[in-house]
């Protein structure tokens, strides 16, 4: 029983250990992604482990859970040596894990995606009503409140996390680990996941969680370890005894960053101004599935409907984005501030031209209804799309051909039609210097950065072109403490020198820290605007839920 | 950047090894000596007048591959090569015979006809995917029928030269539109052919449309485009391209190369359309363009291959053997080649995400470097 150097003795030595990892040693051609960690984890623990991304986490948990094989160390699971093969094996052993990217059948209801895999019966006969009063029980026994009828498409993320964390349960799972659970959840969601987490330590089994939000950590583990390079930095038995701050430096190892802006640097004159903008619940994208003809189609239909002409706006109850109005000036940050899933979206890809909207949006102005998403970038919009690996690059391509993706408008990179390579690549190297992008050239495929790495390279190709106005959706989302300081610099640098910015961000640290006003927005209109400096993020929870207005 | 060219080259290797397996075991259990049956493969095609006579058949391979590769690039799969040339080769026959002209502006005449056909018979697929939702495939597999029946039709009797002949066909092309062989351009250099054979004329033309190609994918933005909405089409959407507008010009472009397929036959060797005209060229063509990867060299690679393959099997039949092992070669190299192919790239793609996080330079981020795995990212 290694490694619990501080903890209170008394209980180190009444509860069981449920999982111990001893100098676990993992090693990929080049790299090595675990370098010695040990880890010991209590039976009935709520057990966090932090670190920044690529600290070795995600490698440590899979090799727990049978993906891959050590090439050093000891797993020890309830007090017996392992050496799992396979996740098969891992599951046998009691272990399961639940992944962040959810594993689940969309058009199958909640209980077929339980089953799945290990439907219950025999080959001809599936036992449909064992498989519903397993689950049920389970259910209820835990607090994961689901319908088993229900279609997963139906469901919404925490619902979804659920019947995951169902599926580990029904196969029998007694440790369960979650990677990075709350990376898609909203505060109440969150909550009651931690709340679900503590029903089954209370019933015996045991949960092990990945996480970078300290708060959340702290205030929800029993004890924490923290990896940093591949090596456990810290193992913390009483949470109570060290703050966010302590544990935060214990992963970086150096000074923690903040999102604070200081002095304003707002200008008087507006930049972006949105006025009754409005988009249907079932706008449609302007995608490659669609059914129109070819040019007028891509250009949204923004037409300049007045207010007052009801009839081509669609009925309140179908507006994911409802009469929104709203204006960024120069040097200011304008945060977003709700729920997500309550219009953020659409306002984004609205303003963008990526969805058929209704409203006025004007630039300078100048109203950009007719002009199609290139010409809305040519015009001066810049865009740090939400999902970075889906919207945002092409992970087979070269970081250079990445730094020409929104920008092939005309010059500087398209001449006459051609590819000016030459112009592409040293933007791509500036881009790589200026922004700290960690890269061995500019040549190799996107998908060989890390997360943190591919989002600066979008945040500092966005700036490069010098837009007037930059909308940033989630631009820290995911990304480790380090990457996540460069884009807040960059943010505050830009607002310094005049650049109207549009932060929508579930981060509400992020928020309150960087905006200079904060427009809450709940089921497609605009509840509230609050100060940042005046505001805390229990009351700006309240707002975004819709109780306090 | 090398690993990949080795992964491509490592592929077709073991293809052809698995491919080699597979019809060695169909020869034994058709009782048959694979090492006679590959002795008489080799035979026929050692030599430069072979490896001439391989080069003619792959030149319109080639082309029909670079049809199919273009909308391949962006996930859209053109299955009507074979009705666009077709009629293509059909309605160009039939208007160079129709005109007299100085030769090199008859045979442009006969590219701009060839050209214009193909890409407005695609062009119907396109406009019926962009306005409609018409699934490409299912549109040019029918327009593929509706075209057989209007060249049946048209030859039946509107186009067809010799109403009383046997062979239904065009007009043929007057001497203005043959494209002369380059038997005699090579002598001038002063490389002689061997006798009995001689250089396809079109194949000129089909590097030609190769380098195109290259140039369209990897220096014009149109091809940045192209290949952003083949890879990622929300990121696609996202960086302001226009969904349909690519989707028409794709299909409309394929169909104009498409319509090219048809013009090395009909110029250098057939001179009209008709019942002996080969018919086959655009199925074959989605072979070669899986085979190449959709790559102006790797489609080169492929049509070589093909013809190869084809030539070789040639003489079986003549020593008892069934010439049908050829189509299992074929089949067996492809499916293998495929999947070699997937699973190198996977194999690379894992070593180059390695190798780049090795080199990946641990900017300190404080005092203390961090370093980035890249592999273990959660």
């Amino acid at each position: 029983m290694g490694g619990d150097g501080a903890g209170p003795v008394s209980t180190a030595v009444a509860t069981p250990v449920a999982i111990e990892l001893r100098d676990i040693v993992k090693r990929f051609p080049g790299v090595v992604a675990n370098d010695g960690v040990d880890l010991t984890v209590r039976a009935g623990s709520v057990h966090a482990i932090v670190g920044e991304n690529g600290a070795g986490k995600s490698t440590l948990m899979k090799t727990l859970y049978g993906a891959h094989r050590p090439d050093e160390g000891t797993i020890v699971v309830d007090g017996k040596e392992r050496h799992f093969r396979s996740p098969a094996d891992a599951i046998d052993a009691g272990i399961g894990m639940v992944f962040q990217h959810f594993m689940l059948a969309d058009n199958f209801t909640v209980w077929e995606n339980v089953v799945l895999g290990s439907e219950p019966g025999n080959p001809v006969h599936l036992d449909i009503r064992g498989a519903r009063r397993r689950i049920t029980e389970l259910a209820e026994r835990y607090g994961l409140a689901v319908d088993p009828e229900e279609l997963v498409s139906d469901l919404g993320v925490g619902d979804k996390q659920r019947v995951e964390i169902l599926k580990v349960l029904y196969r029998g799972a007694r440790i369960l680990i979650l990677d990075e659970p709350t990376a898609v959840l909203v505060p109440h969601e969150v909550d009651e996941l931690f709340a679900s987490l503590r029903d089954l330590t209370a019933h015996g089994s045991t949960v092990i969680f990945i996480s970078h939000k300290l708060d959340e950590v702290l205030g929800n583990a029993d004890a924490i370890t923290v990896i940093r390079a591949g090596r456990t930095v810290g193992e913390v038995d009483d949470p109570s005894t060290v703050t966010s701050h302590q544990l935060a430096e214990m992963m970086v190892g150096s000074e923690l960053p903040s999102p604070e802006t200081r002095e304003k640097t707002v200008r008087p004159e507006v930049v972006l101004e949105v006025r009754d903008l409005t988009v249907g619940v079932n706008s449609s994208e302007v995608s490659f599935g669609q059914l129109a003809t070819g040019d007028a189609a891509s250009q949204s239909v923004v037409t300049q409907a007045s207010t007052t002409s009801e009839a081509t706006v669609p009925a309140t109850a179908l507006r994911a984005v409802d009469r929104v109005s709203f204006s960024v000036h120069a040097g200011e940050i304008v945060g977003i501030a709700g729920v997500e899933g309550n219009g953020q979206t659409e306002l984004v890809e609205a303003i963008m031209g990526l969805r058929d909207a209704t409203g006025v949006v004007l630039l300078d102005g100048k109203d950009l209804g007719a002009m199609a998403t290139l010409e809305r970038r040519v015009a001066g919009i810049g865009y740090v799309p939400e999902d970075r690996q889906r919207d945002g690059m092409v992970l087979t391509f070269p970081i250079w051909e990445n730094v020409l993706l929104g920008h092939q408008g005309g010059a500087p990179f398209v001449k006459g039609g051609f590819m000016d390579r030459g112009a592409i690549r040293d933007r791509a190297k500036q881009i790589v210097t200026e922004f700290d992008v960690r890269t061995p050239g500019i040549e190799v495929p996107a998908f060989t950065l890390s997360g943190g790495n591919q989002q600066k390279l979008i945040v500092g190709r966005e700036m490069k072109s010098e837009p007037k106005v930059l909308l940033a959706s989630h631009p820290t989302r995911g990304v480790d403490v380090g990457a996540q300081a460069v884009i807040w610099d960059i943010l505050r640098a830009a607002r310094a020198a005049g650049l109207a910015t549009l932060l929508i961000s579930a981060d509400l640290e992020e928020l309150i820290g960087l905006s200079d006003r904060l427009l809450v927005m709940l089921r497609g209109r605009i509840v509230a605007e609050v100060d940042p400096a005046a505001v805390t993020p229990v009351e700006l929870g309240s707002y975004m839920t819709g109780a306090t207005s | 950047m090398n690993r990949r060219i080795l992964g491509q080259l490592l592929a077709p290797l073991l293809a052809a090894a698995v491919a080699i397996i597979v019809s060695s075991i169909a020869l034994l259990i058709a009782d048959e000596s694979p090492i006679t049956a590959f002795k008489a493969m080799w035979s026929n095609i050692d030599g430069t007048g072979a490896i001439i006579l391989i080069v003619n058949r792959a030149v319109p391979y080639y082309v029909a591959g670079v049809a199919v590769a273009i909308g391949f690039k962006m996930n859209l799969f053109n299955i009507g090569a074979a009705g666009q040339y077709q009629l293509a080769a059909l309605l160009a026959a039939a208007a160079g015979a129709a005109v007299s002209l100085w030769a090199p502006l008859h045979i442009a005449f006969v590219f701009v006809v060839a050209v214009v056909v193909g890409a407005a018979y695609a062009a119907i697929a396109g406009i019926l995917k962009v306005w409609r939702g018409v699934n490409e495939v299912i549109s040019t597999i029918m327009l593929n029928y509706i075209a057989i029946g209007i060249s049946a039709f048209l030859l039946s009797e509107p186009l067809r030269n010799d109403l009383s002949g046997n062979l239904a066909a065009t007009r043929s092309l007057p001497n203005s539109a043959h494209l002369p062989a380059l038997d005699r351009l090579f002598s001038a250099i002063g490389f002689h052919l061997p006798g009995g054979v001689s250089l396809d004329g079109f194949l000129p033309f089909a590097i030609l449309i190769g380098i195109g190609y290259w140039l369209l994918l990897n220096r014009s933005r149109f091809g940045f485009n192209l290949r952003v909405s083949g890879a990622n089409p929300a990121a696609a959407r996202t960086a302001g391209v226009n969904p349909k507008r690519m989707i028409l010009i794709t299909i409309t472009l394929s169909g104009a190369i498409a319509g090219m397929i048809g013009l090395g036959p009909l110029l250098t060797e057939e001179f009209n359309y008709g019942d002996q005209f080969p018919k086959s060229l655009g199925f074959t063509g989605i072979a070669i363009a899986l085979l190449g990867r959709n790559h102006p060299v790797g489609v080169a690679a492929a049509a070589v291959v093909w013809a190869t393959i084809e030539r070789a099997t040639q003489p079986l039949s003549t020593i008892g053997i069934p010439q049908e092992i050829g189509v299992i070669l074929q089949g067996s190299f492809l499916l293998a080649a495929v999947i070699a192919y997937e699973v190198v790239k996977r194999w690379s793609d894992a070593a180059e995400a390695r190798a780049a996080a090795g080199r990946t330079p641990d900017v300190p981020m404080a005092e203390t470097a961090i370093a980035e795995t890249g592999v273990a990212t959660t």
